[in-house]
């Protein structure tokens, strides 16, 4: 008796945690389909007061935004998991990898305030420049430890073969090692940029926000997140209704890139 | 010799890890220095919050960000482990993978877009429905006495948990995974019942881990800065009431930092951060060795 009772709570419970997400996932595409039209793709905010206008410049935003924190955290993320899984000893690496967790749990806007002292106040001026790094920043230690484990997957018996045929070491790790985990290392890479898509809090004070098309990266630069939040904290129904928009857009987005990881992971555990 | 520099590459950006956590409380030491040195350790325990004369204080912050924290744990993780179980105790092969899916996606869901659902879905539901429910029955105590506005506390609570549940949920499932099949056996042997069984052998068994993705979420709550700022009400004010509008380490920092108009505000912003930092990887630390000594096999990886 009390077993199917506690079966039935912890059935209840299950329900209880998936219940939210159908409901975020409802409304946003309730409130914020109707709103998606041509106009908001290609349009840029409008002033206050005035209806219509898009978030185009917002999208082409959190693109850029994206692709240089790409720059940032790819080099640094996946060379440092070569030397996780290559070289180093294993009490340094075991003290990296803790490096590696501390850094990952320091909280976003945190990110944001240290990037805006190196890059905002030296150079005076808010830029995408501070907004790329701070996101690239964030993706060290989730590419870091993806890569280093799909490395450590590559079978011994690979390097081995390499070295006995005279490959140079770096050759073996570059061309064989990490050509052979790729698809790993792009997985570890889309999963944390689609964590960082949606990130707000970095680039509060770094990219600080456009309603305009940035010219120049040293300008301040829109992205989907900060435009998400600047329409919902304001008084304006219709800004409301297109912040309903692009939270269905950037969920799509970030939906997207989930779905390409889970396509590049199916292939994998096919042909192995 | 190209062997040589591309080791000192790697072993280079592997150090920029341990340079980064450094950099990160340097800049925040260096940016608050003014606010330690007018207002000093009383900085923690002032609840003065007052830009027009310049007078900081940490304590509604600390208060907002430990209570909203904590509110979102209470939810979260009764919820998180029981559906950790459920998934790897009662669930059939075919439920686990849709649920297990359900929350993956669930952890997707970015910060902005919760706040979003929160201030035009969750907010008005809670002011019309749940608040007044709770006022009428529980209004007896303290907790839930006051007006009733809707952005509160107990709001950015209830979003909070709705974000760490995913990570509370599949740090559970690994921990209960862990445990040997020989314990279940040994209770079963023993005549014990399913209920008996989970509790005796695998939630005892995994009681140290599971306090561990309980602190695990703890550190992720506490960082949690749009969900939070767009349901809050973000007022400086201690009260013990759940329906009042508090504010917390995080909200404040991202809703002034840009509006903060003299060097001594700004430094008494970086101090908060540095709090936040203090706090938030120190929690993340003693998850991580609580963890570690139930797996055993190395840190879990925090996604």
């Amino acid at each position: 008796m009390k077993s199917t009772l506690v079966t039935g709570v912890l059935v209840v419970c299950a329900l209880a945690v998936i219940t939210p997400l159908f409901l975020v996932l409802y409304f946003l595409l309730v409130n914020g389909w109707s709103s998606i039209d041509w106009n908001f793709f290609t349009q840029l905010p409008k002033p206050t007061g005035e209806t219509g206008g898009g978030m185009a410049n917002a999208i082409v935003g959190t693109i850029t935004l994206l692709t240089m924190a790409s720059l940032v955290g790819v080099p640094l993320g996946v060379f440092g998991g070569i030397y996780l899984a290559e070289y180093g000893s294993d009490i340094a690496n075991d003290w990296l990898r803790f490096a590696a967790d501390v850094l990952n749990g320091v909280p976003s806007i945190v990110w944001g305030m240290v990037v805006y002292l190196m890059l905002v106040v030296p150079f005076k001026t808010f830029s995408a420049y501070a907004g790329g790094v701070a996101l690239g920043l964030m993706m060290v230690p989730l590419v870091m430890r993806t890569t280093e484990e799909v490395l450590v997957l590559v079978p011994q018996s690979y390097r081995e073969a390499a070295l006995a045929l005279g490959v140079a070491r770096w050759k073996v790790i570059m061309v064989i090692v990490v050509r052979t985990a790729l698809k790993g290392i792009a997985t570890g890479v889309i999963v944390a940029l689609a964590r960082i898509a949606g990130e707000t809090a970095p680039l509060l004070f770094t990219a600080l926000g456009n309603t305009f098309w940035s010219h120049n990266l040293k300008e301040p630069i829109s992205a989907l997140p900060l435009q998400i939040f600047a329409y919902a904290i304001s008084p304006y129904d219709d800004w409301h209704r297109q912040a309903w928009a692009g939270a269905l857009v950037l969920m799509a987005l970030i939906l997207a890139l989930n779905i390409t990881v889970r396509v590049l992971s199916r292939d994998r555990n096919k042909t192995h | 010799m190209p062997d040589i520099a591309f080791k000192w590459v790697a072993a280079a950006a592997a150090t920029m890890i341990v340079v980064l956590i450094v950099l990160v409380g340097w800049q925040l030491y260096a940016g608050s220095r003014m606010s330690v040195a007018k207002f000093g350790f009383g900085f923690l325990w002032s609840s003065e919050w007052d830009p027009v004369q310049d007078k900081y204080g940490a304590l509604p912050f600390i208060f907002g960000t430990l209570v909203s924290s904590l509110i979102a744990l209470m939810i979260a993780v009764p919820l998180g482990v029981s559906t950790a179980l459920f998934l790897t105790e009662l669930a059939p092969i075919k439920l686990r993978q849709p649920i297990v899916m359900a929350i993956e996606m669930l952890a997707a869901v970015p910060s902005v877009i919760f706040g979003l659902w929160g201030i035009f879905i969750l907010v008005p539901w809670l002011r019309d429905y749940l608040f007044v429910w709770l006022k009428r029955y529980l209004g007896f105590l303290p907790l839930f006495q006051g007006p009733i506005y809707g952005v509160s506390m107990l709001a950015a609570g209830i979003v909070v948990a709705i974000m760490i549940l995913p990570i509370i949920t599949s740090i559970s499932r690994e921990i209960l995974r862990s445990v040997p099949d020989l314990q279940r056996e040994a209770a079963y042997a023993l005549g014990a019942t399913r209920w008996e069984v989970l509790k005796i052998a695998v939630l005892s068994y995994a009681r140290r881990g599971l306090f561990g993705a309980a602190v695990l979420g703890l550190g992720r709550a506490l960082g949690e800065t749009m969900a939070v700022t767009m349901v809050i009400g973000n007022r400086p004010q201690i009260s013990a009431s759940l329906f009042a509008p508090g504010y917390t380490l995080a909200s404040v920092i991202a809703n002034e930092f840009t509006e903060a108009t003299s060097d001594l505000y700004l430094n008494s912003l970086f101090e908060l951060g540095l709090v936040l930092l203090g706090v938030a990887i120190a929690v993340n630390i003693l998850a991580q060795i609580m963890l570690k000594s139930m797996t055993g096999s190395g840190p879990i990886k925090v996604n």
